[in-house]
């Protein structure tokens, strides 16, 4: 029986066809998935690397709401040209926490893996409120409204518990301070500064938008851009660890 | 039996709407949950209505010819040119925003992170999905001379589906998205769409399980493809665990470099199978339908099948080369996608020779002309596709604009032409028209939208390449020769090109619009037989 007579079997019986299509397309994914979940290269644990403050969990969702993601890659590749630009090539590790991934696929604008720690805080609101009052080529759209808008503390606390859930490793105390912790984080002065940075040890706390009276979107957007690519030091990393 | 049961699932999902609208705090799920609500209980009613009216059961056959369900796809096809003329022009807007960033207006509803995601939907989901809900509901009935099984399941699959449309669309511009690309409505939404599609996979084997014909038609092979892979990826994609019932926001279960990995293979995939699978049965009816020749090769058919949908699943790794994805996963991405070029081809060649004796309709048949330049498109993107997938190319293009000119070669040449031309076809057979109203405004379609993609891919041409190169260019000093802003201000007028370029596809878009509207209204009425006879017989 020739193969083609064979193929008849498929063409004349739909679920043996669906079953057969459903087979072929799973292998591809099957090889190129599952090892990740045991190579040594994607699930190193490196030194430095911590879950995200709830404030900085807002500002990303903030990032993630605003399709920041569409224009700017977090994601530095091993290349000259780039690690002068943007900084140490982004390591598996240090997105390992992030669910979802923030690697984008474009850069309208530059990379923002290692952003954290290079523009001061006055320089992101102004940027962030109107891009071509400090970069006036700039093609970025502006975000007047997060300095208006008050940063979403109700349910912050279920945000981590749900993080918890896909394994990010939130303890109890991180989970039901969160609303705390959040206020805390862009409010220097308060009592709760203390035990919050025992929660987060090395976490910054600023007045991030310079507006004291509320915590704002805006705080939330800069407290996760200025920690950005921060947490590895690399004076001390070693690389060969992590070869790929 | 089936009423009953729709009513009762629509009763249900309209009851557990308003809870949650009435519970949450979150505006954008009360806003959904009062859509669906509302949506969901008129849905109820008028399956109650027409139950309650008894009207007699729909006959399966009429005077010994099979009695097709064609309300569902004149329904499709419709929504088909609503949403890809609203997807188009959205696109053209976000291209003006680029180049001009005043367009934003800084409104959060308004600015161009929350108008791409609704460009990119509008035009894949909305108006790709409904020309593949329609046309496959179409060629499944011809091909298997059966009538779609149900009365209300086909409405329920294509209401539902642009329900679906309607949540995502709007959730995007309030601010609900997972971020993944092409993935990005909520949990809800995706739940939702998961039923749908059930219900689709049903509706078509169903038909397929009523078929008068042994075989099944090649098309339909694809059109399964296409449903199966789709379910597939969209589930192991969209795993998450939401913050709260009465929350739009939702965690992913995959974190980084996996997430990266699964979000890839689906988002490549989304290609392979919902803008390639799914068209290419499309082109498998329709091209020896209108040429009138049948399929050049039908054992090339069987190989490109099983060797397309084989191949591409590899291929998502590609879009990580020189990221933390382990170098071999990019790699192994890279060579499948290279190794896809043969099928692809095949397919190509496959739809292109079904002309064989008939290539001079192309000179009086704008619609086929329309087929066959988006084959052409197919074969061009394919092409141009394994050629970024190279580590070497890949390194330049990566980032860039070439990327999304690569991209709308293949979406706007061939997914938009082969899908036009389907429209075109189907128009006029389910209003049992002779043809178009008017063959010269279909010339004029061509022309236009050609031209507007002509511009569209040069501009993103030479500004992708420009930029990647100008980011690595270094001066004799050894230092950067361009900060990042230099090289943003270098795109403009390609940003003013592509913006003509996308605003001649709309206007190419809006005559379709009218031209199928005036058919509807105006066409010749076919005489005795309404459309072309039966199904196809395999070559052999």
């Amino acid at each position: 029986m020739s193969i083609w007579k064979k193929h008849e079997i498929l063409e004349k019986r739909s679920l043996v066809l669906v079953i057969a299509i459903l087979v072929v397309v799973s292998i591809g994914g099957i090889v190129e998935i599952a090892p990740l979940f045991y190579l040594k290269s994607t699930i190193e644990k490196v030194e430095g690397m911590r879950p995200y403050t709830p404030l900085e969990l807002a500002g990303r969702n903030i990032y993630i709401r605003e399709g920041c993601y569409l224009c700017h890659s977090q994601m530095v590749r091993p290349m000259r040209d780039e690690l002068e630009r943007y900084g140490h090539f982004s390591l598996a590790a240090e997105s390992m926490y992030d669910h979802p991934f923030q690697w984008g696929s474009k850069r309208t604008g530059p990379d923002l893996a290692r952003v954290g720690g290079k523009y001061s805080d006055e320089w992101h609101r102004d940027h962030l409120v109107d891009p071509r009052s400090v970069v006036p080529e700039s093609i970025m759209p502006g975000y007047p409204f997060l300095l208006n808008a008050r940063v979403e503390t109700r349910g912050i606390s279920d945000h981590l518990k749900a993080n918890a859930i896909v394994g990010v490793p939130y303890d109890e105390a991180q989970i039901s301070e969160a609303a705390r912790d959040l206020i805390a984080q862009a409010t220097p002065d308060s009592d709760a500064v203390d035990s919050f940075l025992e929660r987060y040890p090395n976490a910054i706390v600023r007045d991030f938008d310079g507006d004291p009276s509320k915590v704002t979107e805006m705080d939330a957007l800069i407290a996760y851009l200025q920690m950005l690519g921060t947490l590895v030091d690399f004076s001390i990393y070693d690389n060969k660890a992590n070869l790929r | 039996m089936e009423e009953g049961f729709f009513a009762a699932f629509l009763v249900v999902i309209a009851f557990a709407c308003l809870i949650i609208a009435g519970k949450t705090y979150d505006q954008v799920m009360a806003f959904h949950t009062a859509i669906g609500s509302l949506a969901a209980a008129v849905g109820a009613f008028l399956i109650f209505k027409k139950f309650f009216e008894g009207r007699a059961p729909v006959p399966q056959e009429i005077n010994g010819k099979p009695n097709y369900n064609l309300g569902p796809i004149k329904f499709g096809a419709w929504a088909a040119v609503f949403w890809g003329v609203a997807g188009f022009t959205v696109g053209l807007i976000i291209a003006l925003q680029l180049a001009y960033p005043v367009l934003n207006f800084d409104l959060p509803w308004t600015n161009f992170g929350r108008l791409r995601p609704l460009h990119t939907s509008a035009v894949i989901f909305a108006f790709g999905g409904n020309v593949l809900l329609a046309t496959s509901f179409y060629v499944v009935q011809r091909t298997s001379r059966a009538r779609m099984p149900g009365t209300i399941a086909p409405w329920f699959v294509i209401l539902g589906y642009n329900m679906f449309i309607v949540i995502a669309g709007t959730g995007y511009l309030l601010g609900a998205t997972q971020s993944k690309e092409y993935a990005e409505p909520e949990w809800y939404a995706d739940l939702w769409l998961t039923i749908v599609w059930v219900a689709y996979l049903l509706v078509f084997l169903g038909t397929l399980w009523k078929r008068k014909e042994p075989h099944i038609y090649v098309a339909n092979w694809f059109y399964l493809a296409f449903i199966v892979t789709i379910a597939m990826l969209h589930i192991v994609n969209n795993l998450t665990v939401p913050v709260t019932i009465y929350g739009t926001k939702s965690y992913i279960l995959w974190a980084g470099v996996q997430d990266a990995m699964v979000q890839w293979w689906y988002g490549h995939n989304a290609v392979g199978f919902f803008l390639t699978a799914g068209f290419l049965a499309i082109m498998y009816y329709f091209v020896p339908k209108r040429a009138e020749r049948p399929v050049y090769s039908y054992r090339l058919s069987i190989v490109h099948f099983w060797a397309l949908i084989f191949l591409y699943i590899w291929a998502g790794p590609h879009h990580l080369h020189y990221t933390a994805l382990p170098q071999w996963a990019s790699t192994l991405g890279a060579t499948f996608s290279i190794i896809l070029w043969m099928p692809s081809w095949g397919g190509m060649i496959n739809g292109l020779m079904t002309l064989s004796g008939a290539w001079d309709k192309l000179r009086t048949d704008p619609v086929l002309r329309m087929m066959v330049v988006s084959i052409a498109f197919y074969g061009m993107s394919t092409f141009e596709g394994p050629l970024m997938s190279l580590r070497a190319v890949n390194s330049l293009s990566h980032y860039t604009d070439w990327t999304i000119g690569h991209v709308h070669s293949g979406a706007l040449g061939w997914v938009g032409y082969i899908s036009f031309g389907a429209l075109y076809c189907l128009i006029p057979w389910l209003w049992n028209k002779k043809q178009v109203y008017s063959l010269k405004l279909v010339n004029w379609h061509f022309w236009i939208s050609t031209i507007g993609i002509v511009l569209y891919i040069c501009a993103m041409w030479v500004s992708g390449i420009m930029q990647g190169l100008m980011w690595r260019a270094y001066d004799s000093m050894g230092f950067l020769e361009y900060s990042f802003i230099e090289t943003v201000e270098a795109m403009h007028p390609f940003y003013v090109i592509r913006a003509l370029g996308g605003a001649l596809f709309v206007a190419g878009s809006l005559i379709m619009a009218y031209n199928l509207w005036m058919t509807v209204r105006h066409g010749e009425a076919e005489e005795a037989e309404t459309a072309p006879v039966g199904t196809m017989a395999p070559a052999e």
